[in-house]
């Protein structure tokens, strides 16, 4: 953490996660209208009453911008969660048993790291009905494999040194082994790993509530731009109503990424020195 | 090419085909039990129920309902809509060759384009032209496709109006011949293939840097030079050739998220491909199509891989040593 904060890099994108995670905390007390709140000024540009304007059924673009940040970071560090979970296990399994299981959750992998992940996303989606729960879920089961592959790879090279042999020879049982030697070794990897995920998983969300698969109860980014685009606010002109969604989404995602590089560049040894 | 690796290749490619068939199976008829997509039959009696049961042959076990599932499935039968009561393949084969000319056309300018930078960057790291084009590729991996987009109609059909900002083509107008056509689908295509190669550019303009900046610090890069050989054609001659080759392999994995842009970049400007016809089913609810176009993008991304793999294996010749 300290290393993080010492480069300019690492304090801007904290600094940048930490104004968007009190956006996402106060946003909803800080909106100077309801969000909701229909009026007659339609789609109307920037003014003082209005600093962002409104939307087409004369809502406040600020107010929804504010509380829309709660569900867009929620669902990606949600999503992210599940999905660390997911590729951890089956990267230890398969990564640690070896053999016919590994061979299986290999294939599986390779699998979900080419699969169309949007289009399965749309499918699992449309086919669950959206709700907060199921885009958690659908992002999460989808977004592992990368985590996987990680995991297997660190399990592999820990799973013959010396002190893991020893512990074995000692008659240590397999889940005492992975507890205490293989998870703690694997851990710092995991944790880059995840940030980056959270970084796909905002951008699954947004994506999927632009193709109108968002909760429909709950405002994020992604619902924003559905409903600018549905309407036809770029073809009005109104760029108040579709710049600031995804601006916030961009800036976000691209805090969140960099930090998730910083740190993986701490923990695995392959990064180290790499050329910038 | 040894014909023991391509057969291993091509059964490998076939047994994925075979998993993707499962898992489709698994989303469309288990999760998704037909009947229930029926259910807006109002009012069926039980008998009714059971008779479509054995309709749909739902009333097999589940290996006998999944293995004539396959067979629809490879022979193209994947049922009808259930918004235009066509049959899906027809849907898509009408689809298809919009999807493919605008996901080739971005995929063509990404990759031309993201190398030439690449190597633009590699061989000036660290300096003010690296710098700007380092952020600009992030910028552009971070921000939605569809944002970009629909910030390229506000700009080039809105403010400035000098592009058409949707579907493929002029409506309503009788071309003289095919060029004039050609011409106007050419003029159309223009904002959303910006929009697919702004998605894919930063990728494999990263890609061709790092991998660029590897092979310019190898021993046969230091030698070439040192025979005397200028710098541009050390460059373009031994360097960029043994750098491509990543870039294969990136081609082949992201093709999926590929697909994924090509249903949102469609969507805003209603490219009438396979991606607005997913979205269009989507919204419809209509699983039968929904089912089709999600089959056609996992096979589309199980050839991509086996394609990369010639590829790579005619590109490299360790691979054939192995």
């Amino acid at each position: 953490m300290t290393k993080l904060l010492s480069t300019a890099r690492g304090r801007l994108s904290l600094s940048v996660i930490v104004f968007f995670a009190l956006m996402a905390i106060f946003g909803p007390l800080l909106a100077p209208d309801d969000p909701r709140a229909s009026s007659l000024e339609v789609l109307e540009g920037i003014s003082l009453a209005h600093p962002l304007g409104t939307t087409e059924n004369g809502s406040d673009v600020l107010s929804q911008l504010l509380v829309g940040a709660r569900v867009s970071i929620l669902v990606g560090f949600a999503a992210a969660l599940i999905s660390a979970a997911l590729g951890t296990a089956v990267g230890l399994a398969g990564g640690y048993f070896g053999g016919w299981t590994d061979r299986l959750l290999d294939a599986l992998e390779n699998w979900f790291l080419v699969l169309p992940t949007l289009p399965l996303m749309i499918v699992l989606t449309r086919l669950l009905s959206p709700s907060l729960i199921v885009l958690i879920l659908v992002i999460g089961l989808t977004s592992w494999a990368g985590t996987g592959r990680i995991v297997r790879a660190q399990v592999l090279t820990l799973r013959e040194r010396a002190f893991v042999e020893r512990a074995r020879a000692l008659g240590a049982s397999d889940l005492y082994i992975v507890r205490t030697h293989i998870l703690p070794n694997t851990a710092p990897l995991i944790f880059a790993n995840t940030v980056l995920i959270i970084a796909v998983a905002i951008l699954s969300e947004a994506a999927l509530a632009f193709l109108g698969l968002g909760d429909p109860n709950s405002i994020s980014w992604g619902t924003m731009l559905e409903h600018a685009f549905d309407s036809g606010a770029p073809s009005a002109g109104a760029w108040w109503y579709v710049v600031p969604p995804g601006l916030c989404l961009t800036v976000l995602v691209l805090a969140v990424a960099l930090l998730g590089y910083l740190f993986e560049e701490q923990v695995n040894p392959r990064l180290q020195g790499r050329p910038a | 090419m040894s014909a023991r690796w391509l057969a291993r290749k091509l059964a490998a490619a076939a047994l994925t085909l075979v998993f993707v068939l499962a898992f489709n199976f698994f989303l469309f008829r288990v999760m998704g039990d037909p009947l229930n997509q029926l259910a807006r039959l109002p009012r069926a009696t039980p008998e009714e129920i059971e008779r479509l049961r054995a309709a749909y042959g739902l009333d097999q076990s589940l290996l006998g309902q999944f293995a004539d599932y396959a067979k629809d499935m490879l022979t193209l039968d994947m049922g009808v809509s259930q918004v235009t009561r066509e049959p899906v393949w027809n849907e898509i084969l009408t689809a298809l060759p919009w999807t493919l000319l605008l996901v080739g056309t971005g995929t063509l300018i990404a990759t031309l384009l993201g190398s030439w930078l690449g190597v633009i960057a590699a061989t000036r790291r660290g300096r003010r032209t690296d710098d700007s084009l380092l952020s600009f590729s992030l910028f552009t991996y971070a921000a939605p496709e569809y944002w970009i987009g629909i910030l390229l109609i506000l700009l080039f059909a809105v403010a400035v109006p000098i592009l058409p900002a949707g579907q493929q083509m002029t409506p309503g107008v009788e071309f003289s011949g095919p060029i004039p056509q050609a011409l106007d689908v050419a003029e159309h295509l223009i904002l959303p293939a910006t929009t697919m190669t702004l998605m894919m550019l930063g990728q494999y303009f990263l890609i061709m840097r790092s991998s660029m900046v590897d092979v310019l610090t190898e021993d046969f890069v230091t030698v070439k030079r040192a025979t005397g050989l200028p710098w541009p054609r050390v460059v373009r001659r031994h360097a960029v050739p043994n750098a491509l080759l990543p870039l294969v392999t990136l081609s082949a994995i992201s093709f999926g998220a590929v697909l994924g842009g090509a249903v949102t970049i469609e969507t805003i400007f209603s490219w009438p491909g396979l991606g607005d016809l997913s979205y269009e089913a989507v919204q419809a609810k209509d699983f039968p199509v929904l089912q089709g176009t999600f089959f056609v993008f996992s096979v589309g991304v199980v050839l991509a891989n086996l394609l990369a793999d010639v590829l790579y294996f005619v590109l490299d010749p360790r691979v054939q040593d192995a």
